[in-house]
């Protein structure tokens, strides 16, 4: 009797204490439980509201949308106008006025195949097909020369279209070749190993912009004075090479988490090097390092912007050439601003996913 | 009188499958191998016993190429193991190989599991690949795990799991290392089970193991490793009744 009643009790389902419950229950346990965690949250509040209205009346109140620069020096706020004055020198920069649909329709390709690649269940063989083909168009129609349209030499590639390509390219390439490095410092032949070991360590030991430096100067140098090679190319493999080098050392650290039982698992049910890689330790190794690896990833989109140093016109430097415009010299901020806003843009794209894929691909796990 | 207790009669046949002759191996400098001569017939199964860091684990990965031998001979069903790559691949195909923390790929299916061996190695399509999974799942008692993850299962349907995963090779010998030894009790039946419903089949069969049930009841021979050497060699009632060396009757005396 007794029994049976304590069972009923217990599995009754129980409230949570009041003082846990509610926007005051929430405020008491995460912002003022303890006297550093309530100073600090009233310093926090201080500070927000000393920086906040401010920000707003300068971005908002005060500020002008549609406006000539010389109108705007009368303007105390921010003068945004300087935005749609310039967009297409920003966003485009030197590529010919009359052709920058193609670099438009080029991103647009772009970002909707990557949006659309992010649900794995479209992965396969028909979407690897999808990207060879949409790459191709999208080379014809930042090149033209076929089909009727205009050439467009690669010297007046700018903005965020060579953004894009430089940052893109850049991850699809090191990637892989990160990966391989990462598997080679592994190696049992000494050899291969050294060679991957002095590779990265020596990427790792100089800046980027020293890599770009000797691309755009000191690479020319040794090779034939006919032979010129492009120079966002030459700008591109710095930026993959320096990558990858960074690359390799998160994917090794993977390698080294996955237990030696999986190999000897994978080599004695018959595999080879190649299919124990590939099928059993690649693809858990890669899972662990996914966000080190979108950590890496972000800062080589952010990074491509070093490119202005070897004179390349990429988003930020285009927006450079819109300020040096004696009419929109005052605003800065605005346009810094804006450029900040699309990479920001980029950037938090990435993270999110890498969390979404991470969250795909945790195994249900009892343990 | 021995082999009479035995509920598995089957004897051997006399055709030898795996032939040790004068092995030693070393890690570094230290002879973890010391003069193994071992002759295991087709269809015979061995448990193998000794304390730890006897070496066991060291010989029968010896067996499958997983560690090299440094002086003298392994031949496995006619191939001699040496740095040949492709005699490796050839008898890791024929010999199965179970371990003692499973090893099941947490990143796969079991089903994926199992026909990852047949599908690259064998080149089996999928779809025969499946059948053949499903098969061996049956024989372990596990075909409603199929398409969960290893990490969903309990250890004991781990390690079963992992016997199929090697049998789908069909393979002619099957190494187990101390399969039993990471599960908890209630789960090493099981696993024993399955293991013996094997051995009526006819595998041959090398287990390190201390489960003297086990021993007693499928094992033709027991052999008794201290300090890298085979110490005796017997049947095993035998073996656990009368053990002739003093090592042997120690650690006897030590586990039981
Ligand atoms: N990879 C290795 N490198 C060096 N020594 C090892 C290695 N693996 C095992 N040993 C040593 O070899 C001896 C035999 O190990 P092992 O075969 O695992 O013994 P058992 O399985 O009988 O417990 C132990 O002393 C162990 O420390
Ligand atoms: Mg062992």
């Amino acid at each position: 009797m007794t029994e049976a009643k304590v069972t009923a009790e217990s599995s009754e389902v129980l409230k949570p204490p009041i003082s846990h419950a509610g926007i005051i229950g929430w405020a008491r346990l995460n912002l003022f439980n303890g006297w550093f965690n309530s100073t600090l949250t009233i310093l926090i509040l201080v500070a927000a509201l000393q920086l906040i209205p401010p920000f707003v009346n300068w971005a908002f109140i005060d500020s002008v949308w549609n406006t000539t620069g010389a109108e705007c020096q009368q303007v105390k706020g921010a003068c945004w106008s300087v935005i749609p004055a310039n967009f297409r020198l920003v966003i485009f920069g030197f590529y010919p006025a009359e052709s920058q649909w193609r670099p438009l329709l080029a991103m647009i390709m772009l970002v909707g195949l990557l949006l659309y690649s992010k649900n794995r269940n479209n992965w396969g063989k028909r979407l690897l097909y999808i990207w060879l083909f949409s790459l191709f168009i999208m080379g014809v129609l930042m090149r033209g020369g076929l089909f009727g349209l205009q050439p467009v030499e690669s010297a007046k590639w700018s903005g965020l279209p060579l953004t894009l390509i430089l940052s893109f390219f850049g991850m699809l390439a090191a990637y892989p070749l990160g990966v391989v490095l990462a598997l080679g410092r592994r190696s049992n032949l000494t050899g291969i190993r050294s060679l991957c070991v002095v590779y990265i360590e020596m990427i790792r030991g100089v800046p980027l912009i020293s890599l770009l430096f000797m691309s755009s100067i000191m690479f020319p140098l040794f090779l034939p004075k006919d032979l010129n090679i492009d120079k966002i190319l030459r700008a591109q493999v710095a930026i993959i090479l320096f990558t990858a080098a960074y690359i390799a050392e998160v994917v090794r650290g993977g390698l080294q988490a996955i237990d030696r039982g999986q190999y000897e698992a994978a080599e004695s049910i018959g595999l080879n090097y190649y299919q124990t890689m590939r099928l059993v330790i690649l693809p858990q190794a890669l899972k662990i390092v996914i966000p080190p690896s979108v950590g890496i990833l972000i800062s080589a989109f952010k990074d491509t912007s070093l490119v202005v140093i070897i004179a390349l016109y990429d988003l930020l430097n285009t927006s450079k050439s819109a300020l040096s415009n004696p009419e929109w010299m005052g605003s800065s901020s605005e346009v810094y601003i804006f450029v900040a806003l699309i990479y920001f843009l980029f950037c938090y794209l990435m993270s999110s996913y890498s969390r979404r894929l991470e969250a795909e691909l945790e195994y249900k796990s009892t343990e | 009188m021995a082999t009479e207790s035995q509920i598995i009669n089957s004897a051997p046949s006399e055709e030898s499958i795996i032939k040790i002759a004068n092995m030693h191996k070393w890690y570094g400098d230290f002879h973890v191998l010391k003069d193994i001569n071992l002759d295991v017939k087709k269809g015979e199964r061995i448990v193998i016993c000794g304390p730890s860091g006897s070496g066991k684990s060291t010989m029968i990965r010896c067996i499958n190429r997983l560690e090299e031998h440094q002086k003298g001979t392994i031949d496995v069903n006619g191939i001699e193991l040496t740095n040949d790559l492709k005699n490796i691949e050839k008898v890791r195909a024929e010999v199965g190989m179970v371990f003692q923390h499973f090893n099941l790929f947490p990143h796969l299916t079991i089903v994926e599991n199992l026909t990852l061996g047949p599908i690259w190695v064998r080149k089996t399509p999928k779809k025969e690949a499946e059948e053949l999974a499903m098969h061996y799942l049956e024989i372990v008692h596990i075909p409603e795990q199929a398409q969960k993850y290893p990490g969903q299962i309990s250890g004991g349907q781990q390690q079963r799991v992992a016997i199929a995963r090697s049998l789908c090779m069909k393979p002619e010998i099957m190494l187990f290392d101390e399969p039993t030894s990471a599960l908890d009790p209630e789960m090493i039946k099981e696993v024993l089970d399955v293991m013996i419903e094997l051995a009526e089949g006819g595998m041959t069969m090398l287990v390190v193991t201390h489960e003297m049930g086990f021993a007693k009841t499928v094992a033709h021979r027991v052999v008794f490793m201290d300090f890298g050497e085979i110490v005796e060699t017997n049947e095993p009632y035998a073996f656990f009744d009368n053990p002739e060396h003093e090592r042997t009757q120690l650690f006897l005396s030590q586990i039981l």
